[in-house]
């Protein structure tokens, strides 16, 4: 199976796109889930330190110089695509957060217990709502980060509400 | 099944009225379609079929495919989807092909507010959708007067339903909601010598380049000096055991009804065909609480972008490739769906059926160009599969074989919307160029390498792979007709 057949990138497709053990250690930094050539920019305008590229003309891939990111989140509502999150593995006690576009109602509130979904949209756990924000500049696409164990970061992509699972 | 609350969007709704379906009160929104009134007090059966007395519901929701066609106040044929409705409004489900009312016709009212021959303007644009406003931009901006005419209540086309944000480039909007992108292209006119006439159907493109106009019940006749067609596209239909049954929807009137008129086409949908569309209307679905059952997609691959398919699939949707619909379950409406796997050569696989508890199935299987108005006039025409099915040949300055007549957008063949913007942009400066009598070269073609840049980026990559081969047909199809020289 590949992406194309199943929507799901593979691992090896996601190893190119997170930053070295060192420089997870430092601090949050984005991923940006987006391996195909299709023709967009934004995520490069969105970045007010340069640290996102694009080679060629707008139909290359984004590529992060994490030397220069430091994992603000101005690119996630940016994105048409909704493929761009930040992840902090620099935590203490085996925790991380992740935080993602979320363009759902209800939003959750800081302090909510939520399930958290894998990219296929399997339940992996749950994680708690650590920041909500949803300014006017987010053109109604909020970034929710929530907190999760450390060896989920690179898996959660979604999450729902705790109640509609059961 | 109103949306009560939504994401992205606000629903401004007319006052609630009372109308009567059939001789039982109901109550909708004034102003909203009366097919989507219905829809919102759970009436899905519209019609019957003339000879089969099948049920008939809701489909297309543009006035194109005649589904919907009811009894409005006496009145039989009514397309219900494109109707107002409005308050004690008698609506009745028709016998067959429906009863003409028993009335005097009178001869046409003489009155002044009613002139029949609307004159003559220099520039016509058939289609308020991206093409043609961004046409009307183009061309106003320098000086051009037209008219953009649309049979829709508000213009601004399939953008008024699109709530996700566009790819491409600043100078594309991109980023921008495409329900965003139509106010920004209203307010460029604005200061325009531009008119928009929503409400009027082009019925006809005449040689001398007339056009009959039907507005408010009344025909008029516009003449023109160039004409630029942006009629954009119809659904494709699927052809399927019980493909008729009311629940059954193309892509875009599961859009309007749920983004436009707010209402949710049903609980549980199916979607079919994982192209850009089938993905980007089943994120919306999601967005508008309603649940999907899953995508289905004959070919092997999903056609769409990855990042869309990813947006559903985390969501918990499958996209499920090499799979089609056999057929749908049910009687007077949608009640299941039939999936089953395909093989290389599009046979279904025998015991790999799946029974999917659906009331909704979604149709999103490609578009086909509208080439009626190019076709009567007389335009050459060719079948492009690229392209999406029959268009007028056109030449680089998107000129159809009858000169000063343009296309662009959808209608000269199928693309996203961002193309359709620059398309439309290129027909505007084309027809300006011819007809300025003192036209700024230096400032046009400034203009113009600005568009066709554009066009190339938006083009380049794979997903552009068949407009890209689609038009370089068209460059040799023009050429052979004796354009471009």
């Amino acid at each position: 199976m590949s992406h194309r057949s199943d929507g799901i990138l593979e691992p090896r497709q996601l190893l190119p796109l997170v930053p070295p053990a060192e420089r997870k250690a430092l601090g949050p930094f984005v991923i940006i889930e987006c391996v195909e050539s299709i023709p967009c920019n934004p995520c490069v305008e969105a970045c007010p330190k340069g640290a996102i590229r694009i080679e060629g003309d707008m139909n290359g891939t984004p590529s992060v110089d994490f030397d220069i990111c430091d994992g603000c989140g101005l690119c996630v509502s940016a994105c048409p695509g909704l493929a761009i999150f930040v992840l902090d593995m620099s935590l203490d006690a085996g925790a991380a957060t992740v935080s993602l576009p979320y363009e759902y109602l209800p939003l959750p509130t800081v302090g909510d217990t939520v399930v958290t979904l894998s990219r296929e949209g399997e339940v992996l756990g749950e994680g708690t709502v650590e920041r909500v924000l949803s300014a006017k500049a987010l053109d109604r696409t909020p970034i929710v980060t929530l907190s999760v164990p450390a060896d989920h970061a690179m898996d959660v992509r979604h999450f729902t509400a705790k109640d509609s699972t059961a | 099944m109103r949306i009560r609350e939504h994401p992205i969007l606000d629903f401004q709704k007319g006052p609630l009225v009372e109308f009567e379906h059939d001789g039982r009160k109901l109550e909708g929104h004034e102003g909203e379609s009366i097919a989507a009134a219905l829809h919102a007090a759970g009436v899905r059966v519209l019609r019957h079929s003339i000879r089969l007395n099948r049920p008939r519901g809701f489909f297309c929701a543009i006035g194109r495919c005649s589904s919907c066609l009811m009894t409005v106040d006496g009145v039989p044929n009514v397309m219900t989807c494109v109707t107002a409705l409005k308050a004690g409004m008698r609506v009745e489900t028709q016998t067959g092909k429906g009863t003409i009312p028993d009335v005097r016709f009178t001869e046409a009212p003489s009155d002044p507010d009613y002139p029949r021959d609307l004159g003559s303007v220099p520039l016509a644009i058939v289609g308020a959708g991206p093409a043609g406003l961004s046409a009307a931009v183009a061309a106003g901006r320098l000086g051009v007067e037209c008219v953009v005419l649309d049979e829709n209540p508000v213009p601004g086309g399939q953008l008024i339903k699109q709530t996700h944000m566009f790819f491409g480039s600043k100078e594309h909007h991109a980023r921008v909601r495409g329900i965003d992108i139509g106010e920004i292209l209203l307010k460029e006119i604005e200061d325009l010598p531009v008119s928009v006439m929503t409400g009027t159907t082009v019925l006809g493109l005449y040689p001398g380049k007339v056009l009959a106009l039907l507005r408010n019940g009344r025909l008029h006749r516009l003449t023109a000096d160039s004409v630029i067609l942006a009629t954009g596209a119809s659904e494709n239909m699927l052809a399927f055991p019980n493909g008729d049954l009311p629940g059954i929807y193309g892509a875009g009137a599961v859009q309007t009804l749920m983004n436009v008129d707010g209402v949710a086409p049903g609980k549980r949908v199916l979607m079919v065909g994982a192209g850009n569309i089938g993905l980007i209307v089943s994120y919306q679905l999601l967005q508008a609480g309603v649940e999907v059952a899953a995508v289905v997609e004959g070919l092997p691959e999903i056609g769409g972008y990855h990042v869309h398919a990813a947006k559903v699939r985390r969501a918990g949707v499958p996209v499920m490739t090499s799979h089609t619909l056999l057929h749908a379950v049910g009687t007077d409406r949608v009640e299941g769906a039939i999936i089953s796997e395909i093989d290389g050569d599009w046979r279904p696989i025998e015991g790999t059926e799946i029974k999917l508890e659906v009331d909704t199935i979604c149709l999103a299987v490609g578009l086909t160009p509208n080439c009626e108005l190019a076709s009567q006039l007389g335009c050459d025409e060719a079948y492009v599969a690229e392209l999406g099915g029959r268009v007028a040949i056109h030449d680089t300055d998107l000129e159809t074989t009858v000169p000063g007549v343009y296309v662009a957008g959808d209608a000269s063949g199928i693309e996203e919307a961002s193309t359709a913007m620059l398309e439309g942009r290129l027909a505007g400066l084309s027809a300006a160029a011819k007809l300025l009598t003192r036209p700024d070269a230096d400032e046009l073609t400034r203009l113009r390498i600005e568009v066709e840049e554009g066009l190339r980026a938006l083009r380049a990559g794979p997903f552009g792979e068949h407009p890209r081969a689609g038009k370089q047909k068209m460059v040799e199809l023009a050429r052979s007709c004796g354009g471009d020289q």
